[in-house]
C-alpha cells in the first residue's frame, strides 16, 4: 500500500453462509490506472465489486478508498465519495428516456430539494450532449431507454457511469452480448477513459481484455491468483491450469 | 405538421377547462342536492387517490393503510367543528363527553379551538404521521409485500385505538359534523354543502396540479427509478429513503385533506374510515383508472364510487361482486388501467382487431433476425 493508491482491498473475505465467495483477497489500484479483472464464472468477480460499492459487507478485511474506509458505509454514500458502477446486465431505467437517464446520473447535488425546485444546470445539459455523442446515442435522446438495442443499453449505462464523474469506475462485463464491432468500440472507449479516471473492467472475454492492453488480475475461487501484463499471466503455470488452459465452455 | 398538432391540443385543453369550470359552477343548479352531495364526496375521495397514485403508481409503494391519514384529516376537521359548536352543552365541551362522565376537555382537543391550527393540522398531522411511519419502514429497507402488510397492520392498530377510545374521541360512534355550526351556519345545510362542493372541486384541481408538479422533471424520474430499480438509484448516489419518505408524507397530507372534505360532506367521521376494505378500495380506484397517470386516479375514484352508489340503490349487496369483477378484469385485461390503456395503443389495437384500422408496418422483430444469424 502507498499513498498513490486510490483503492486498497486488504484481506477481504466474504462468506455466504460458510461458502467463501472471496477468500483473503488483496488488490491495490493506482490513480489513473486501467485494470482488467478476469476469472472463470463464479470466481467472485461480481462479489468483489459488491464489496467495494457497499452492497455486500465483507466478513473480514478492509476497503480503503482515498484514504477512507468504505466498510459499513451506505451505497449512496460510497457513490457520492466517487465510486461508480456499471452492472453486469445493463441496468438502466427503461421507462425513462435516454436523456432522463443521463440527467439522473449527472445531477449534483443529489438531494430531493435540488431536484424538485431547480432546473438542471446548463453545464450538465452540455455534459449530456457530449456523452450521447461519445456513445452514439445522439439520435436517441428522447427515446425510451427500454426501446434501445442491447448494445445501446450497455453504452447508455457506460455513459451514465461517466456522467456521474466518479474517481473510480467499476465496469462489470461491459461487452456481454455485444457484436464484435461494438466490442471493439467499447474497448476503445474504456481505454480513453483511463488516465483521467481509474477504471476496473471485469470480463472473461480474452480478446477484449487483450485489446484493453492493461494490467490484469486473475481471480480464482475468491482470491487473486496472479497479476501482471497479459504476456506474463499467459505464461503463468497456475493461470494456465485453472483458466487459460481449459477449453472454452 | 407537428405545429398544427400542438395548436389542436391547446384548443382541446382550453375547451376542456372551460367546460369543466362551467360544469363546476353550474353543478349545484343542475344536480339535485342529494346527487350534488354525493359528487362532492366522490371528488374529495379523488384527492386520496392522487396520493395513492404518487406512492404506488410512480414510486411502487403499495400502501394498504391510507385510511389512517384519511381518517386523521377527518378527525381534525370534526374536532374543530364539535368544539366551536359546544357552547350550549355542559362544561362547554362536545355533547358526547357527558355520556362517559368526562367533564374536562382532553388536552389534545385544546389546539383545535383555533381555526388556523385546524386548517394546518388537517394536512400536516397526517403528513407527519405518514412521514414518521414511512421513515422507520423505509430506513429498515422493508419493501414490497412486507411494506403492504405493515401498512395494513398499522391501519388495524389505528382502527382499534380510535374504536376503543370513547372518552377521548367517542370511540366507535365517531364524531358527527352535520349538526355543528361553521360561521353561523349549519354544516349540513344546503348552502354550506354547496360551498363545500365548490371548495372540493377547486382543491381537486389544485391537488392534481400539485401532483403533476411533483412528478414532472427529475424528482419524478427518481421516483420512477425507485419503483423500477431501487438499488440502481442507490448506486447512482441518491438516498431512496428520503425520496420515499417525502412522497409517502405527501400522500399522507393529501389523504388528510381528502378525509376532511369527505367528513364535512358526509356528516360524520368514525373509525369506519379505517377499515381494511376501504383502504383497499382506494387502491382499486387507482388500478382501474390507471396507475401513474394521475388523471386516472381522479376519474377512477369518482366513477367507481358513482357506479357504486347507482348499483347499490338498484341491487343492494351486489356491489362487492361487481367491484371485485372490475378489479380482476382490469388486472388481467387492462393492466395499465383504463386511462393507461387509452393513452397507450389500446384503442388502435382494438380497432385493428376488428379490421377497422390498418396495421402499422413494423420492422421484422429481433428474434427473426437472430434466427437468420444462427443459420449462417
Ligand atoms: N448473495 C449470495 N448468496 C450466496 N452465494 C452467492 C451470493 N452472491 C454470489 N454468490 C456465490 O459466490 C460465488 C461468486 O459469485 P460472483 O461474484 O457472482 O462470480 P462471478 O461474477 O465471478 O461470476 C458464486 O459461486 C455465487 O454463487
Ligand atoms: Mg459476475
Amino acid at each position: 500500500m502507498n499513498n498513490k493508491d486510490l483503492l486498497n482491498l486488504i484481506n477481504i473475505t466474504v462468506s455466504f453462509e460458510g461458502f467463501l465467495a472471496l477468500n483473503k483477497l488483496n488488490l491495490n489500484l493506482k490513480k489513473g490506472e486501467l485494470r482488467a479483472v478476469i476469472g472463470p464464472n463464479g470466481a467472485g468477480k461480481t462479489t468483489f465489486l459488491d464489496v467495494i460499492t457497499g452492497k455486500v459487507k465483507p466478513t473480514k478485511g478492509e476497503v480503503i478508498f482515498k484514504g477512507k474506509s468504505l466498510v459499513g458505509r451506505k451505497e449512496h454514500k460510497i457513490a457520492r465519495l466517487g465510486v461508480g458502477r456499471k452492472f453486469q446486465s445493463p441496468r438502466i431505467f427503461e421507462n425513462l428516456t435516454v436523456k432522463e437517464n443521463l440527467e439522473i446520473s449527472v445531477t449534483t447535488p443529489k438531494s430531493p430539494l435540488n431536484l424538485i425546485n431547480k432546473n438542471i444546470k446548463d453545464e450538465q445539459l452540455n455534459e449530456i450532449e457530449r456523452l450521447v455523442k461519445i456513445v452514439n446515442l445522439a439520435q436517441k435522446v428522447d427515446s425510451k431507454a427500454g426501446s434501445l438495442s442491447h448494445g445501446q443499453k450497455q453504452w447508455l449505462e457506460i455513459a451514465m457511469l461517466v456522467g456521474q464523474k466518479p474517481d473510480l469506475m467499476l465496469v462489470d462485463e461491459p461487452v456481454a452480448g455485444l457484436t464484435d464491432e461494438e466490442t471493439d468500440l467499447t474497448a476503445d472507449l474504456l481505454k480513453s477513459l483511463s488516465g483521467e479516471n481509474t477504471v476496473v473492467v471485469i470480463d472473461h472475454d480474452m480478446e477484449f481484455i487483450r485489446r484493453l492492453d492493461s494490467n490484469v488480475s486473475v481471480l480464482n475461487q475468491g482470491t487473486v491468483l496472479c497479476e501482471g501484463t497479459m504476456e506474463t499471466i499467459q505464461k503463468d503455470k497456475k493461470v494456465i491450469d485453472v483458466y487459460l488452459g481449459r477449453p472454452e465452455d | 405538421m407537428s405545429l398544427s398538432k400542438i395548436k389542436f391540443d391547446k384548443k382541446i385543453v382550453l375547451s376542456f377547462w372551460i367546460i369543466l369550470i362551467a360544469l363546476i359552477i353550474a353543478a349545484p343548479t343542475i344536480l339535485p342536492v342529494f346527487r350534488l352531495n354525493l359528487l362532492g364526496r366522490y371528488l374529495s375521495l379523488s384527492i386520496v387517490a392522487l396520493g395513492v397514485d404518487l406512492i404506488w403508481g410512480y414510486t411502487g409503494l403499495l400502501s394498504l393503510g391510507q385510511g389512517i391519514f384519511f381518517a386523521l384529516g377527518g378527525y381534525c376537521a370534526a374536532m374543530y367543528l364539535q368544539i366551536t359548536s359546544s357552547s350550549e352543552f355542559p362544561n362547554n365541551i362536545p355533547e358526547f363527553f357527558a355520556l362517559y362522565g368526562v367533564e374536562k376537555l382532553p388536552f389534545f382537543w385544546e389546539p383545535f379551538k383555533s381555526p388556523v391550527f385546524t386548517f394546518f393540522a388537517i394536512w400536516i398531522i397526517p403528513a407527519l404521521v405518514a412521514g414518521l411511519i414511512g421513515f422507520l419502514v423505509f430506513r429498515n429497507r422493508i419493501k414490497g409485500v412486507y411494506f403492504s402488510i405493515l401498512t395494513q397492520a398499522s391501519l388495524l392498530v389505528f382502527f382499534n385505538f380510535f374504536n376503543g377510545q370513547q372518552k377521548l374521541i367517542n370511540g366507535t360512534n365517531g364524531l358527527k359534523t352535520d349538526v355543528t355550526q361553521l360561521f353561523g351556519q349549519m354544516v349540513g345545510s344546503e348552502s354550506m354543502q354547496r360551498i363545500f362542493f365548490w371548495i372540493t372541486a377547486i382543491l381537486v384541481i389544485g391537488a392534481w396540479f400539485f401532483a403533476k408538479w411533483v412528478v414532472k422533471g427529475r424528482f419524478g424520474n427518481i421516483l420512477i427509478g425507485i419503483r423500477d430499480d431501487e438499488p440502481r438509484v442507490r448506486f447512482t448516489g441518491y438516498n431512496p429513503v428520503i425520496f420515499k419518505t417525502i412522497i409517502f408524507s405527501i400522500a399522507g397530507g393529501l389523504a388528510g385533506i381528502s378525509g376532511a372534505l369527505y367528513t364535512v360532506q358526509s356528516g360524520i367521521v368514525s373509525p369506519q374510515f379505517m377499515t381494511v376494505p376501504f383502504s383497499i378500495e382506494m387502491v382499486i380506484w387507482v388500478a382501474v383508472g390507471g396507475r401513474g397517470t394521475l388523471l386516472g386516479a381522479i376519474l377512477g375514484a369518482v366513477f367507481i364510487n358513482y357506479a357504486k352508489s347507482l348499483v347499490s340503490e338498484a341491487l343492494p349487496a351486489s356491489w362487492m361482486f361487481i367491484q371485485g369483477g372490475l378489479f380482476i378484469l382490469v388486472v388481467t385485461a387492462l393492466p395499465e388501467g383504463v386511462l393507461g390503456w387509452i393513452q397507450g395503443d389500446g384503442p388502435r389495437n382494438l380497432l385493428q382487431r376488428f379490421g377497422l384500422k390498418r396495421k402499422i408496418e413494423t420492422y421484422p422483430s429481433l428474434e427473426v433476425n437472430n434466427k437468420e444469424g444462427n443459420n449462417e
